[in-house]
């Protein structure tokens, strides 16, 4: 019997003596509740972390073996987060650590760009070019000719040491990929975002309309914990997808909406609860300004006018309508998240908004609630030198009201022949796979042709170490300390990762690395701390807890200042907008020169024979950081393409038959991805879970496994509000032999 | 004592929570597994309905596999668990063949593997791995001998139903539907 | 359109996409064992009925083939086993309701036995055979003077063995093809007329050839009867079995089942037999080969096919 199980054993058998003291195990041994190893007030070898295999941040242990060797990760029960329940990615982050695939050393590329020779290095020769390279660029075009590509917690680090350099080029595929449209949307309507954790209240809902969003398969952690409670408390569900998600299947009503017609059906169902009177009337008067525009607005907008467009029947636009009148304001039109879909994505969010504000659902028990967040103090650091130029200047007047910069636009600044106002020479890559991440993949590889430097911070052998000048490698989450989470939610908190195990190999924590860069570039003063965890005992410290208090816990809950989760009855509100009110019509859009309401407008259909390529989440997998996960590999190992099946008869494709993809700009996806001929999803569109498709050899796991979305996502439709790339607006057709393509055996 | 298990498969989502739980918990080897998920769709679009189930051994009241083994590996513990005592297993597959939920598989190592119900962790007043991470709470596991267990008593309120009761095994793994 | 995915677990390569726990050992073991079964049985029923000189090579002749078909077939199933070392477990416990327990007992019963029997026979193959220690003779003679009683367990663990060999499969109900009560009396036949098919070969007698092919006719007769009846059953059945049963009639089974099985393996040998009792002059090995042949194909395609049977899925 392997030692891991005696292990088990041993340390239970000191648990089973010690859990009878706190007397709540069943004296029968009939286990009615379920009771977690935190319970049981033992040593288990546990460290705290916080997961990092998704941007959820839940807090959770991990438990080693008396050898040991990581054993498992299970969810911090203090945790709003996750509520002691990891997702499937975060229970399998231990395959994160276990990748034998993982980089080892720092490498430096010998051959031209993109031909995968590197040679190894250490850390002091890799780390010593980067810091020339800098400087170099930062002399030669100035520091705004840097640019840092960052996502994940790492992020705090760079992004530090590039506001030393002196450059506010930073920018995370968080936005303008992803909940941009959103957040902007939000906070023109609002005056304030989202947020992430989402503040929407699903536990105490009556309705929760599902727009898009695929909780389920976005295992966005406490959303779906939220949505099964609402589901046992009966709550309706509404969900509006071209394609039967695994919500659908739990909703009251399901929408089989024809891709790329939201807005039509947002603004009739706007119609309906205006002219029906559903609408939250005292709310609306109050907090609420443009009633009045909107109404007119949305006059013509009937169901029987929308049933044209969406293909959804009136009489199930009137029937939803009303469910959320009556819902109201436990109600939650939800307000997405990855939500760049069409180009006129700010607009349909805002649409979003709008109905959430009319069903007075913003601030109020089941609909929006307020968030808290807890601030830790800041180590003092110098002053940042301020910006000569920032990204606003290198396409002067574009995405006016965008809110962070746009990853995008960065990249289409270091391509010469778009003119930019001055060029960005230099990339530091952090914790994103920018080639399977950024639509149009060929225009990415083009400004890195013309780049001075590209430098790249990973854990795996991704596409983008591919095309890497020098490869940094970190250790996993599970090797290191990081920034103490300090993410919004119903109660202030923090939580606190630290190593669970040596980093393996030659790898080195984020922190570490950014900070050894900055003393090579003279910018140590920015890095106070030699050790972070010096750093976070002295945060800590000032706010009455210790490093110590932290690492016996993981999670540590604060009290809200006041008791404002809701706005209370008669509140009277000042909302960060430019009027004070929740603006159902938008001044601010209109001064920007967009509509200050939203309209909808056609999107290009399919041609003949060609099919919408949609695409969305595995409840098993993040992007494509996951794809060589051994443990989630196991439950999924590549991607399909669903294929209505009248679509698949008319083609003569059959159940698990290997397809090629091709696009309207004929590009063909590198791999065959097997067909799901499904009900599930309509005839005029296919689907497939993004992350899969692997061009990196050296992912032995995941190399070749499936048909990469990206790749065929080559037509971006640009919001121009905020510049966030649309990436539903791309046409497939089937390729049943292709001659001259390497197949993954 | 008779321990059962019921999944709510109109709140299952079927991430695989369970799958990958029971694997890091139980050390099952990289490429087996002992629960699965198996999700059905029934009707044309758009007049649809799914239905998501988390598998895995049905510690049968009348078990097969207990029945063929040669060497009483397979065995009924208390509480009416099936167990394979590996240290007595010699390899043999009958239980494997025997099993109409291929609910077992051969270990590298040699010997019969399969859900133990967490044995391990019950005895010490814990819930099976796979019930303690589901993000859903939609396992339900308990002594149904006790009425006011919480899988008595989901089962007494909620339609339910085994699979292949015509086999005539008994199961105890309930799908609430 | 109905759908029914594993999403995910399950990559389990034994039983998915179909059973595949089971390869080329368990046939093999099943034939060998069926065929000593048959080989002891006849040589114990003709010496019980006095006939020991009628039928010298069945009785005494032919035996000697069973200790080394069973010793091989118990290599075939140590082979499959995948926890080696701990064999003897088998010997530890004695499971009533298992018929793998059973036939680990039949068999530890009846290799002796065979041993034992070739031995009381051992001169007609080596005239001047001496054993070389005293106790030795003393056993023989021991054995001598009880051989009926010999023959009797013979004959009763030899039809253990042969039922065994079918029952073995039948247990199964989570395999509808497998789970049928005909395979027992099917696989006792099969190894009966594989045992009777040897003597054919080895016999120069010829009257005893006579007798063993007129012997084999039947059991092939009995053989068909059975088929039928069990493909009558399942067609009558629930729709696993239909499904079952659809595999050998016009499913991937239905080649190999119908030519190696049933043409090759009893319609011409039962042919070649009659032709041969007839008068004809046929070379008496083929049919007493492809009988063999037929017997060895018979467990192949059932324990191959009923792999592919299931309730799920
Ligand atoms: N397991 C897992 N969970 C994740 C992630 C992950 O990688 N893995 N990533 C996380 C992140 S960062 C994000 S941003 C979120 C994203 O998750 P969501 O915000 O839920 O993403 P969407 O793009 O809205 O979801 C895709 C769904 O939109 C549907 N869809 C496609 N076209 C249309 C259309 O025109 N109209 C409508 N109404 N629906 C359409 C698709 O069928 C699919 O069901 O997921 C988060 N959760
Ligand atoms: N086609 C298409 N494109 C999309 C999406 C889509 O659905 N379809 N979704 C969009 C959305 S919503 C988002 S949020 C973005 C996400 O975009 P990304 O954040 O780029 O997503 P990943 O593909 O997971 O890439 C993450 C990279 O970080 C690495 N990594 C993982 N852990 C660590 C670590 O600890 N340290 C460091 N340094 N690196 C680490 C991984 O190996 C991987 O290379 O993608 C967007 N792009
Ligand atoms: S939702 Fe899942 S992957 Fe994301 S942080 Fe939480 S446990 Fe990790
Ligand atoms: S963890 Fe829960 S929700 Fe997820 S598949 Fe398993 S049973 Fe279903
Ligand atoms: S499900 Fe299979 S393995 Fe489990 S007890 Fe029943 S027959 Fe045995
Ligand atoms: S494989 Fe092991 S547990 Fe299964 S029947 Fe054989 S001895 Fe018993
Ligand atoms: S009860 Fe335990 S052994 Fe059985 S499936 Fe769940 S986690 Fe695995
Ligand atoms: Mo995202």
């Amino acid at each position: 019997m392997s030692s891991r199980r005696e292990f088990i054993r041993i340390s239970f058998i000191g648990a089973g003596v010690l859990a009878v003291a706190p007397g709540v195990l069943k004296a029968t041994g009939v286990i009615t509740d379920p009771v977690k190893a935190g319970d049981l007030k033992v040593d288990l070898k546990r460290i705290p972390t916080y997961c990092e295999v998704c941007f959820w941040k839940c807090a959770g242990w991990v438990y080693k073996t008396s050898e040991g060797n990581i054993w498992k990760i299970i969810g911090n029960d203090e945790d709003q987060h996750c509520n002691g329940r990891l997702c499937p990615r975060g229970t399998g982050g231990v395959g994160m650590y276990y990748d034998a695939d993982r980089l080892k050393t720092p490498l430096i590329r010998t051959e031209e760009r993109g031909m995968q020779v590197f040679r190894e290095a250490s850390w002091d020769e890799a780390l010593n070019l980067v810091a020339s390279k800098i400087k170099d660029i930062s002399s030669k075009y100035g520091p705004e000719s840097l640019a840092l590509f960052t996502h994940g917690s790492g992020s705090a680090y760079y992004t530090n040491l590039f506001k030393a350099l002196g450059t506010g080029n930073i920018a995370e595929p968080s936005y303008a990929q992803c909940r941009g449209p959103r957040d902007d949307a939000f906070f023109a309507t609002f005056g304030e975002e989202a947020y992430s954790p989402e503040i929407t209240d699903i536990r105490d809902t009556r309705c929760l309309v599902l727009i898009g969003s695929h909780i389920g398969e976005n295992m966005h952690n406490n959303q779906v914990q939220e949505m099964s409670d609402a589901i046992d408390k009966g709550a309706t569900i509404i969900t509006v997808d071209p394609r039967f998600s695994t919500a659908a299947g739990k909703s009251k009503f399901w929408l089989p909406i024809k891709p790329a017609t939201d807005i039509a059906l947002l603004l009739a169902w706007i119609h309906e609860i205006i002219y029906n009177e559903y609408y939250d009337k005292k709310y609306v008067e109050k907090y609420c300004s443009g009633f009045d525009q909107l109404k007119t607005h949305v006059k013509d907008f009937t169901p029987e006018w929308a049933y044209g467009i969406t293909t959804i029947k009136p009489d199930l636009i009137r029937k939803t309508a009303k469910e959320m009148g009556n819902a109201s304001p436990a109600v939650i039109v939800h307000p997405g998240r990855h939500v760049t879909w069409y180009g006129d994505d700010t607009q349909r969010v805002r649409a979003i908004a709008i109905l959430n504000a009319l069903l007075g659902s913003w601030g109020r028990r089941g609909g929006l609630y307020r968030p808290a967040k807890f601030t830790v103090p800041i180590v003092p650091v110098p002053a940042y030198k301020e910006p000569v130029k920032t990204w606003q200047d290198i396409f002067p007047g574009k995405y006016p009201i965008a809110s962070a910069p746009v990853t995008n636009l960065l990249i289409e600044a270091s391509i010469p022949d778009n003119k930019p106002g001055f060029p960005v020479k230099g990339w530091f890559v952090n914790g994103t796979n920018l080639i399977l991440t950024i639509p149009n993949q060929a225009n990415t590889i083009k400004a890195i042709q013309n780049l001075d430097l590209l430098v790249v911070v990973d854990t795996m052998p991704m596409e983008i170490t591919g095309w890497a000048d020098v490869i940094l490698p970190e250790c996993t989450y599970l090797e290191r300390y990081d920034a103490l989470r300090a993410s919004p939610h119903r109660r202030p908190s923090i939580a606190l990762r630290m190593p669970a195990a040596e980093p393996l190999n030659n790898t080195k924590p984020g922190y570490w690395i950014a900070r050894e860069l900055a003393i090579k570039l003279g910018l140590g003063d920015y890095f106070p701390y030699e050790k972070l965890e010096d750093m976070l005992d002295w945060q800590l410290k000032k706010i009455g807890s210790s490093l110590e208090e932290m690492k016996r816990s993981g999670v540590k809950n604060f009290p809200r200042d006041a008791d404002d989760l809701y706005f209370t009855e008669e509140e009277a509100v000042e909302f960060s907008t430019d009027s004070g009110k929740i603006e159902l019509y938008s001044a601010f859009f209109e001064q920007s020169g967009f509509d200050p309401l939203p309209k909808y407008v056609p999107h290009e259909e399919p041609a003949e024979g060609f099919y919408r390529l949609i695409y969305g989440r595995a409840p098993m997998h993040t992007f494509s950081r996951t794809s060589n996960n051994p443990n989630l590999t196991d439950l999924m190992h590549e991607n399909s393409v669903w294929i209505n099946p009248r679509v698949a008869k008319a083609w003569g494709i059959k159940q698990d038959q290997y397809i090629w993809l091709k696009n309207q700009d004929n590009v063909v996806s590198d791999f065959p991805v097997k067909v799901r001929v499904t009900e599930r999803i309509r005839w005029d569109s296919v689907y497939m879970v993004h992350g899969f498709g692997h061009a990196q050899k050296q992912m032995k796991r995941c190399f070749g496994k499936g048909a990469s979305d990206t790749q065929l996502i080559t037509k971006v439709l640009t919001d121009p509000i905020m510049g966030g790339t649309g990436m539903r607006g791309n046409f497939v057709t089937f390729i049943t032999e292709k001659t001259g393509t390497e197949v993954a055996s | 004592m008779r321990y059962a298990m019921a999944v709510d498969t109109k709140k299952c989502v079927g991430c695989s929570d369970c799958v990958v739980a029971c694997q890091t918990e139980n050390s099952v080897p990289i490429g087996f597994c002992r629960d699965w998920v198996v999700e059905t769709t029934d009707g044309t679009y758009p007049q649809l309905q799914t239905e998501i189930r988390s598998e895995r051994c049905n510690h049968c009241v009348n078990a097969p596999c207990v029945r063929c083994c040669p060497t009483g590996a397979s065995h009924y513990a208390e509480g009416g668990i099936v167990l394979v005592a590996h240290d007595k297993c010699i390899g043999c597959g009958a239980c494997i063949a025997s099993c109409p939920y291929d609910a077992r598989y051969a270990h590298p190592k040699g010997y019969v593997d399969k859900c133990t119900f967490c044995e391990h962790r019950i005895k010490v007043g814990m819930s099976p791995a796979c019930v303690a991470v589901c993000p859903t709470k939609c396992i339900y596991f308990g002594d149904l001998d006790d009425a006011n267990s919480n899988v008595s008593v989901v089962l007494k309120k909620r339609k339910h139903k085994t699979l292949i009761p015509e086999a005539g095994t008994n199961p105890q793994l309930y799908f609430l539907i | 359109m109905k759908e029914e995915l594993i999403v995910s677990g399950r990559m389990n390569h034994m039983v998915d996409p179909n059973l595949n726990i089971w390869h080329w050992q368990i046939p093999l073991y099943l034939f060998l064992g069926g065929m000593a079964a048959g080989i002891l049985c006849i040589a114990a029923l003709y010496y019980i009925r006095g006939r020991e000189n009628d039928y010298r090579t069945a009785v005494r002749i032919t035996p000697f083939l069973a200790p080394v078909l069973l010793v091989l077939g118990l290599v075939a199933l140590f082979i499959d086993l995948r926890h080696k070392l701990f064999f003897w477990q088998l010997y530890t416990n004695i499971r009533l309701q298992s018929p793998m327990s059973w036939g680990a007992w039949t068999l530890l019963v009846i290799t002796p036995v065979s041993f034992i029997w070739c031995a009381l026979h051992i001169r007609d193959l080596f005239p001047n055979w001496d054993w070389k220690y005293k106790w030795l003779k003393v056993l023989e003679e021991f054995f001598n003077k009880y051989k009926k009683a010999l023959a009797w367990v013979m004959l009763i663990y030899g039809i253990i063995l042969g039922v065994y060999t079918g029952i073995l499969l039948s247990a199964f109900n989570a395999r509808p093809l497998w789970n049928t009560s005909i395979l027992g009396p099917l696989f006792l036949a099969s190894g009966l007329s594989a045992g009777a098919a040897a003597t054919l070969i080895l016999s120069k007698d010829k009257e005893e050839r006579k007798q063993f092919a007129r012997i084999d006719l039947v059991i092939i007769g009995i053989e068909l009867f059975l088929i039928i009846h069990m493909f009558m059953g399942f067609l009558a059945s629930t729709q696993v079995q239909i499904d079952a049963a659809k595999m050998f009639l016009g499913g991937s089974y239905t080649m190999v089942f119908w030519i190696f099985v049933v043409i090759l393996g009893m319609l011409i040998p039962a042919l070649l037999e009659i032709m041969e009792l007839g008068k004809y002059h046929i070379p008496g090995i083929l049919p007493a080969i492809l009988v063999i042949f037929g017997s060895f194909m018979l467990r192949f395609v059932i324990v191959y096919a009923g792999q592919m049977s299931r309730w799920l899925y």
